[in-house]
């Protein structure tokens, strides 16, 4: 910075015709400085907020670059499908995209023009948005699903920074489940991970907005269903278009699950429960494969799919039958008279009966003071074993039960699997309950009176079991006390190994008989009969108004009586055995036809050899968009 | 007319650095708006540039005491012409402060009344006799000073409008001002200041509130600060080189070819980069305080320093917004960001420059 002087000589030279013009800047000079100080300060302190930008914090703002422009998207891997034995579709996938909010950037102001590009109502819309105000803000609110080509098209002409940035496509494979709740309590249903299962060991390894299996098949087989989801890293301007893709790592789909189910008949247990509130379980004996599982009312996963609406859970919430309720394995239930085969294998087994055992039932009979009807005004007159199974005549069994007492009882309805889980693979089943003296002691701290055991003698008092139980109960007895596990997944590797029970083969085959002559000798189960096939069974009416437990929590709807009808087929190792219970079904007569509907339908295809055309399955099936 | 020594007495030291600057901010240009609607702007800014050195040119001609003289006619055709923007404007982000002229062109009238509020500080305080200024030429000035501060404001356009003040201020620095005025007029801006945040616009709020906390609207109106730092701090030191800057390149910042241009600057070309520019702005600068000091009159002086006061003000709040050390006004960085008016208005004010250096001889 060389200081031109002004030179005195010249300031003399100055021309007196511009005297104005040729005045003093010396007065100046150290204001002048004064500017240039005030400069060199600018200077300096833009200089340092340089410094402290690019040199001691440049390894922060690049990852905040980073950040801005290098985005991590999932790859989202399908879920596997779900088939049933004959490896036909039950559960499949589909595409979709659905529209997310990122909170971060809303602007409340925007969502009444959004609501209408995407023709949602508004004030639904602002209330969703409220609910999620105590969520961190980084959770973007999915707003709608299924986007329609026209909303895809809204939504790409929109979500520039200009207008409405907050909107974000993702792209989703989204279960695709049977319509009308077809096998909806095997199969269960999905949806986002809660923050309770983040926090629970059986769920612990997944993240943040996984979509999970919440109940049946889906929750107990998650792992095998559920891929790996990939990554794909990618360049994005400031409008979020890709420019680049830097990484990606392909997802790994879910394998695919095949069920014991067979479609055809689970159709036919489907069309025979009808609207009746009620269950239907076919078993295969011999292997324990379930062939059939029915649980009325039933719910429409579909609407779980992703995520469920509010009006939708409200509605499945406050229905007072309980539709989540898988009654085939929830249900605890009296088992009525169906438990009175199992009696009678007792009976036998223990001697307190043989053939020569003769009762006669007058219609009643009176045990430690206390009168106890048959379900037959007149009564049964003399009955033998067979007879008293035949007609079901309660006051054989009164005196049967009086006599083996009740700890021989439960001893053989936990033989048969009563009051313990089966150990189906679906979650949440329940164990019934077999009363007993330790039993009642434990929970009450009371003796066992003795007038307690009549009323479980004919399958009442606090015996309960689930129609599995059941099914698996009678169905194990008629192969002659094998006990396989039940099971919804078809084994590939061989059968596991069975429990079993030393049973007489004469005792065996006299209960079958008895159970034979239910179905085909004009016994309580007639309507069970199938013409050309050995249809054996049991009715049970299992009287809520007698069960003490019930009857302090019961409303008066509920005091109808539940009917039971278990059947299997043909006499000599069986090949299905069939429970069907519905609830508020007054007679077990009427629960018999449902049961022979099933067994018709297993000969139907077994006779047939080739497989039922799937007219059946798709009518229910069909591989349809479900509506939202 | 050639009533200077010779072409040697131009200051060759300013004309090199201008010429410099210009170059760079044309290749920043270029660099900022490449695959983008605004990629033909580096070579328009190429003949801004031209047409900046022929209008400097033609400003060196005229011996700057001519414009003095003229200063009221210029006076009165900057506030008719800000009063017919005002009318006539194109609206451009809410604002009308262009008009519109042939082949596509606009004129921003705010630009080029910086001129003349330079030449009328210079005129009004070398016209003074006194050693110390009056409250009545204070007043006086500040009034004359304030009436197209107030109609720019008003386009609205508070970033141009201050940008007059620094000259006014610097000026009556200059003529002597007695520290009771200063006084004064620190306690009646402290007192105006509550009633000028209800006079801003609601985004100029804003502004101010994410400069004091950027992090309070991240996608909002602190978006470009919060950008622009990430922009800049990336840059490290040596630069992420020349159309390589992310934040630049996939426009994560906000108009990185005009007010944010030494952000993409700073980004593309690191600090080492940065201490160039910033050392070739502050040659420039003494470069002018130089011939200021070499000025043969008062006037002459007003006018250099008018303009070194004027550059210094707009390099403080453009590159000082870059690294959010001052609020978001938009203005532009002289020299460097695209845009006809202010390059043209820029190289007009180093005519003036020149104009004195080359009249320091005369007899």
């Amino acid at each position: 910075m060389t200081h031109i002087p002004i030179e005195p000589d010249e300031e003399r030279l100055q021309l007196s015709h511009e005297p104005l013009l040729r005045d003093d800047t010396k007065f100046a000079s150290g204001r002048i400085a004064a500017f240039q100080y005030v400069a060199v300060a600018v200077f300096l302190f833009l200089l340092v907020s340089f410094w402290q930008l690019q040199v001691q914090n440049q390894a922060e703002y690049s990852e905040l670059a980073e950040r801005n422009s290098i985005k991590y998207y999932p790859v989202l891997a399908p879920r596997g499908k779900i088939l049933d034995r004959d490896g036909r579709v039950i559960v499949d996938n589909h595409s979709s995209f659905s529209l997310l909010l990122s909170r971060e950037n809303l602007k409340f102001e925007h969502l009444k023009p959004i609501a209408e590009g995407l023709k949602l109502d508004y004030q639904d819309l602002l209330a969703r948005v409220e609910r999620y105000k105590s969520r961190p803000a980084y959770q973007p609110i999915i707003i709608k699903e299924e986007l329609t080509p026209e909303d895809l098209a809204f939504v790409e002409a929109h979500r520039d920074p200009g207008t409405f940035p907050e909107m974000e496509l993702l792209h989703a494979q989204r279960r695709l489940y049977p319509q009308d709740g077809l096998a909806a309590h095997v199969i269960g249903y999905v949806g986002e991970i809660s923050e309770a299962e983040l926090n629970s060991a059986e769920f612990a390894r997944y993240d943040q907005g996984d979509i999970i299996g919440k109940a049946g098949i889906e929750r107990q087989y998650n792992e095998h269903l559920m891929g790996v989801d990939g990554r794909r890293q990618v360049l994005v301007d400031n409008r979020g278009r890709e420019r680049k893709v830097l990484g990606m790592k392909e997802a790994i789909p879910g394998q695919s699950l095949q069920l014991t189910i067979d479609l055809d008949l689970q159709v036919v247990a489907e069309l025979a429960m009808e609207n009746r509130k009620g269950a239907v379980v076919a078993l295969d004996p011999r292997n324990g494969e379930v062939l059939a599982m029915v649980s009325r009312p039933a719910f429409d996963p579909n609407k779980f799919a992703t995520r469920i609406s509010s009006k939708d859970w409200k509605e499945i919430v406050a229905n007072p039958d309980n539709p989540l309720l898988n009654r085939a394995i929830q249900a605890q239930l009296a088992p009525g008279s169906t438990f009175k085969p199992i009696m009678a294998l007792a009976g036998l087994e223990t001697g307190f009966a043989d053939e020569t055992t003769r009762v006669v039932c007058p219609g009643g009979a009176t045990f430690y003071g206390r009168y106890f009807k048959c379900w037959r005004k007149g009564g049964h007159g003399t009955v033998d074993i067979h007879r008293a199974v035949v007609h079901s005549c309660d006051v054989f069994f009164y005196h049967l039960g009086n006599r083996m007492g009740i700890d021989t009882i439960a001893g053989y309805a936990e033989m048969v699997g009563f009051g313990k889980k089966t150990g189906i693979d679906l979650p949440q089943e329940k164990e019934g309950l077999v009363p007993s003296s330790r039993w009642k002691m434990r929970t009450f701290r009371q003796k066992w009176y003795a007038g307690e055991t009549i009323s479980v003698a004919i399958g009442q008092g606090a015996l309960t079991v689930t129609p599995l139980q059941l099914a698996a109960a009678i169905g194990g007895i008629a192969s002659g006390g094998v006990w396989y596990r039940p099971h919804l997944v078809l084994n590939k590797t061989g059968a596991e190994r069975p429990r079993k029970a030393d049973l007489h083969v004469e005792n065996v085959n006299q209960v079958i008989y008895g159970m034979w002559g239910v179905v085909n000798e004009g016994g309580t189960g007639a309507s069970a009969r199938l013409v050309g096939f050995e249809v054996c069974g049991k009715t049970g009416t299992a009287q809520l108004a007698s069960n003490e437990f019930l009857k302090s929590t019961a409303k008066g709807r509920e005091l109808k009586d539940n009917a039971w009808f278990v059947g299997f087929a043909p006499k000599n190792s069986p090949e299905i055995v069939v429970v069907a219970l519905f609830e508020g079904g007054e007679h077990g007569n009427l629960a018999a036809p449902i049961v022979r509907d099933v067994i018709k339908a297993y000969y139907d295809k077994k006779y047939r050899r080739a497989p039922q055309p799937p007219r059946m399955a798709s009518l229910f099936h069909g591989l349809r968009r479900p509506e939202l | 007319m050639a009533n200077y020594r010779s072409i040697r007495d131009l200051d060759w030291v300013l004309l090199l650095v201008t010429v410099a600057l210009s170059a760079l901010g044309v290749l920043q240009i270029y660099s900022a708006t490449l695959g983008t609607v605004w990629k033909d702007a580096w070579w328009k800014q190429c003949i801004y540039v031209a047409l900046g050195l022929v209008a400097m040119w033609i400003v060196t001609q005229i011996d700057y005491h001519g414009y003095l003289g003229q200063v009221p006619v210029f006076y009165v055709l900057s506030i008719v012409s800000l009063i017919v923007t005002f009318f006539v404007g194109r609206q451009v982000f809410g604002s009308r402060r262009w008009i519109p002229l042939a082949g596509g062109f606009h004129f921003q009238t705010s630009e080029f009344v910086k001129l003349v509020i330079i030449l009328l500080v210079a005129r009004y305080l070398s016209e003074l006799k006194r050693d110390q200024l009056e409250s009545r030429d204070l007043l006086k000035l500040a009034a004359l000073v304030g009436l197209p501060m107030v109609l720019v404001m008003r386009q609205p356009d508070l970033g141009t409008s201050l940008t007059y003040l620094p000259v006014l201020a610097g000026g009556i620095f200059l003529g002597g001002l007695r520290w009771q005025h200063m006084v004064a007029i620190l306690v009646v801006v402290a007192l105006l200041l509550p009633f000028a945040w209800f006079a801003l616009k609601d985004y100029q709020k804003a502004r101010l509130s994410t400069f004091v906390d950027p992090g309070r609207d991240p996608r909002g109106s602190g978006y470009q600060v919060i950008q622009s730092t990430i922009a800049v701090g990336q840059g490290g030191i040596w630069g992420r080189g020349v159309t390589k800057g992310s934040q630049t390149q996939l426009r994560f910042l906000p108009v990185p070819h005009t007010d944010f241009i030494f952000s993409s600057f700073a980004e593309e070309h690191g600090f080492v980069g940065v201490v160039v520019v910033l050392g070739l702005y502050f040659l420039l600068l003494m470069q002018i305080v130089q011939n200021a000091q070499a000025a043969p009159d008062k006037a002459g002086m007003y006018i250099c320093m008018g303009v070194a006061t004027l550059l210094l003000f707009h390099i403080l709040v453009n590159v000082g917004m870059v690294v959010g050390r001052v609020p978001v006004t938009g203005i532009p960085l002289p020299l460097m960001s695209a845009g006809g008016s202010n390059t043209l208005s820029t190289f007009m004010m180093l005519g003036l420059v020149n104009n004195v250096r080359l009249r320091r001889f005369i007899s």
